[in-house]
Formats: structure tokens, C-alpha cells, sequence
């Protein structure tokens, strides 16, 4: 095995699993990007490290000058991944949080060191990012990083995960992730249309509405900069609504082949599955899907136990996507 | 063709407060041109000018965004449900 300096170095390359097992079709196989290995457990490792480099060498944050506080609005993973790399570069970090995420998220974030703001839940998402902006606005000193604005979010996607995609899995014909911040969407989008221009990319969102973290729907009143600035509209080549139901029973689907995910990894494979389902018969197509995390901070939600009718209920009240 | 058109809050007040209302076209624009036809004080937060989908409204045909699917030319076939979403940031819905 390698030896690392630090955890940091431990971001990214990702293993990619086959999971056709659960493909609707023989004809269409479906690889799975396990991003819940990275240190922090997400996808947002990713994201977390590109926003404070980048700040770093920007000159908006100053290695090692003590008292530096940043603030960030996160329904979860963001949060946990920037609470990470902020303990291991010396930042103190202040998280927005709606207070109705899952409770593994809001603990992982005190054991991280980071400080919780607490937004309303009724506003979900969006009104921890209201509040992060008016926050940021009264206390100029503070750094707000923004991944719904930065560049750097995307870019990290440039730079790591698409390049890691096309590596193991040259003859990618289509590409499904969640739309969030669209961080992951837009830069491995770019990066596959640029080296692969036949490559679908096809977005998978929350309907509008439902108390949704991770994924977003842009109907909720909120279009990222990112999206707009990636003319994401142009780089998508669709667009689908997975519902609760869909997203609690795929993500169960995902134990058939040994992985324990999250529930927006689900709502990906159901938003994969429907993309398998358009691939005519005498056709063969790869699609790459991301598992954005593992299980574990969902658990509280009763997933994998209580009975489906009950947490798709309780899914309209509790952000737990 | 018919389709089942889902009507967002918004838009309930200037469309009599029905929830949904069955409409006849072949293609979403069709659809949408009939609905207007009837409830003309909304054509100009659905449509642009040139009868384009307005940039803050979404439409989706059973879960799936038109904007990807040849817009207002994406075709519709008999129970099609369509959603209406308005986008409200930067909009006038």
C-alpha cells in the first residue's frame, strides 16, 4: 500500500464498481463511482479541498494566520468535508445548517471542530443559503467560499473526477449525477464533452418542493451561478425528476450488489435506470453513475428498515437526501 | 392527443384555481397554445414572443424536462401528464 503525508492526499481517485446486476437491461452496463471512500465520506471531499486551495492562492485565506473564520451554508456533506480540511489547515469554520438534516450530519460536524448556524428547516437549502449571504454581508471579515458561486467547485470535477472517469471507463456513453450545486454535473460534464463530445450527460433532480439536500431542484427558486455560468443548460442533454419512492427503493437496490449508500446515490440509480430503459436493443451503452456517499449518516432515517410508506412520508419533512 | 396539465400555485389564481386541467395537442407546444388560448392572461409567463418556452419556466412530460426533448416540439402522446414548474429566481412568476 502507499503511504500518505496527510489525509488530504487521500482525496479522489475513487474506485468504480460494475453494478449492472441492477441494470434493466443486458444490453446496457452501469458502472457506480464510489465517492463515499473518500476521507471525509463524500463526494464534497472533493469540492472542500478545491474551494480553500484555491482560496489559499488566491489570497483570501493565509496559511497559517490564526483566527481566520469562514463560513459556508451546507445541508450536509459540503459542511462536513470543508469541517475536515479546515481542522487540518487551521480555519475555523461556521456551517449553516437547516435544522432539519439528519443528526449524523450535524454530529460529524461538531467532531470535525466546525461551529453550527442553525437555518429554519421549513426553508430547507435554500434558506441556509439566504442566511450564509446575509451573515457573510454583516461581518465582511469573515470568508465566504460559496460553492453555489465558485468556480472552484466545478473546477475540481474538471480536474479530478472527470479525468478519473474517462481513465477507467473509456467507453462511457452516458454520464448521470444529481443536480446540487450542478458542481459535479457541470465540470465532469465539460471535461467528458471536450474529450468525449457523444457523451450524454443527464441530470437527476428532487421533484420541486420536496425538502431535498444534495439534490436540488432549480424549480425550487434557486438557479446556482455555476449552472448559469457552465451554460448548463446547453451542456445537459436531459434533465429527469426522481421521486422519494424511487430514490428509497433503489438505494435499498444497492445492498443486491454489496453497497450501502446514500439516498441521493438512489435517486441517481434510478434517474441511470431510466436512462438504461431508453437504450434500444440492438444497442450497447456504459453509463457512469456517482454514489455520492455511503449510508451511514442516513441511518437515523430508518431507510433500509422501516417500512417504504413511512419514510417516503417522512421524506416531505426531514431533509435527508 | 390529450394530456393531463398540472397547474403550479402560481399560476392557479389567473386559471380559475383548477389543480390540473386535460388539454389536446400533439406536440407541448400545442398544448400550451390551447391552454393560453383559454386563459390568455397567462401566455406571457409560459411562452416568450416567439413562442418559445419562457427561460423560468420548466415543463416536464412525465418527470422528464422537455427543454431536453426538442422543447416546445417534444412530442406528446394520449396521458401524457405535464408539469408545469415556474423557476422563481430572477423571474417574473
Amino acid at each position: 500500500m502507499t503511504r500518505y503525508s496527510s489525509v488530504l492526499d487521500l482525496i479522489g481517485d475513487t474506485p468504480i464498481v460494475d453494478v449492472s446486476a441492477l441494470s434493466p437491461k443486458s444490453n446496457v452496463t452501469i458502472l457506480a463511482k464510489l465517492e463515499g471512500r473518500n476521507p471525509a465520506g463524500s463526494v464534497k471531499d472533493r469540492v472542500a479541498l478545491s474551494l480553500v486551495d484555491a482560496a489559499e492562492r488566491d489570497g483570501v485565506l493565509i496559511a497559517g494566520k490564526p483566527d481566520q473564520i469562514l463560513i459556508e451554508p451546507s445541508s450536509g456533506n459540503t459542511g462536513i468535508a470543508l469541517a475536515m480540511v479546515c481542522r487540518l489547515r487551521g480555519y475555523h469554520l461556521k456551517v449553516v445548517l437547516p435544522t432539519n438534516v439528519s443528526p449524523e450530519r450535524r454530529q460529524l460536524l461538531i467532531a470535525w471542530g466546525a461551529e453550527i448556524i442553525d437555518s429554519p428547516g421549513s426553508e430547507g437549502s435554500n434558506g441556509a443559503v439566504r442566511l450564509a449571504q446575509s451573515l457573510s454581508a454583516e461581518n465582511p471579515e469573515w470568508v465566504f467560499l460559496y460553492q453555489y458561486a465558485n468556480p472552484a467547485n466545478p473546477e475540481a470535477h474538471y480536474r479530478t473526477t472527470g479525468p478519473e472517469i474517462l481513465a477507467d471507463v473509456p467507453e462511457i456513453t452516458h454520464f448521470v449525477a444529481g443536480l446540487g450545486t450542478s458542481g459535479t454535473l457541470m465540470g465532469v460534464g465539460r471535461y467528458l464533452k471536450e474529450h468525449r463530445p457523444g457523451v450524454q450527460i443527464w441530470a437527476v433532480e428532487p421533484p420541486s418542493g420536496e425538502m431535498v439536500d444534495g439534490l436540488r431542484n432549480l424549480d425550487d427558486g434557486y438557479i446556482p451561478p455555476i449552472f448559469t455560468d457552465n451554460h448548463g443548460e446547453d451542456l445537459l442533454d436531459r434533465k429527469v425528476v426522481v421521486r422519494p419512492r424511487e430514490s428509497i427503493e433503489w438505494t435499498r437496490r444497492f445492498t443486491e450488489v454489496g453497497l450501502f449508500v446514500g439516498l441521493s446515490s438512489g435517486a441517481i440509480m434510478a434517474g441511470a435506470v431510466k436512462c438504461a430503459n431508453l437504450i434500444p436493443d440492438d444497442e450497447t451503452a456504459t453509463i457512469v453513475t456517482i454514489v455520492c456517499d455511503d449510508g451511514w449518516k442516513y441511518l437515523s432515517t430508518g431507510a433500509w428498515s422501516d417500512d417504504i410508506d413511512d419514510v417516503v412520508e417522512r421524506a416531505k419533512k426531514i431533509i435527508y437526501f | 392527443m390529450t394530456a393531463l396539465v398540472r397547474i403550479p400555485t402560481v399560476l392557479r389564481p389567473a386559471m380559475g384555481g383548477d389543480t390540473s386541467v386535460v388539454v389536446e395537442g400533439d406536440t407541448v407546444g400545442e398544448v400550451l397554445d390551447h391552454l393560453t388560448a383559454s386563459h390568455p392572461n397567462v401566455k406571457g409567463q409560459l411562452l416568450n414572443d416567439d413562442g418559445t418556452l419562457h427561460r423560468f419556466l420548466n415543463v416536464y412530460v412525465n418527470d422528464d424536462d422537455v427543454r431536453y426533448l426538442g422543447g416546445i416540439n417534444a412530442p406528446i402522446t394520449n396521458g401524457d401528464e405535464i408539469t408545469l414548474l415556474p423557476a422563481v429566481a430572477g423571474g417574473t412568476l
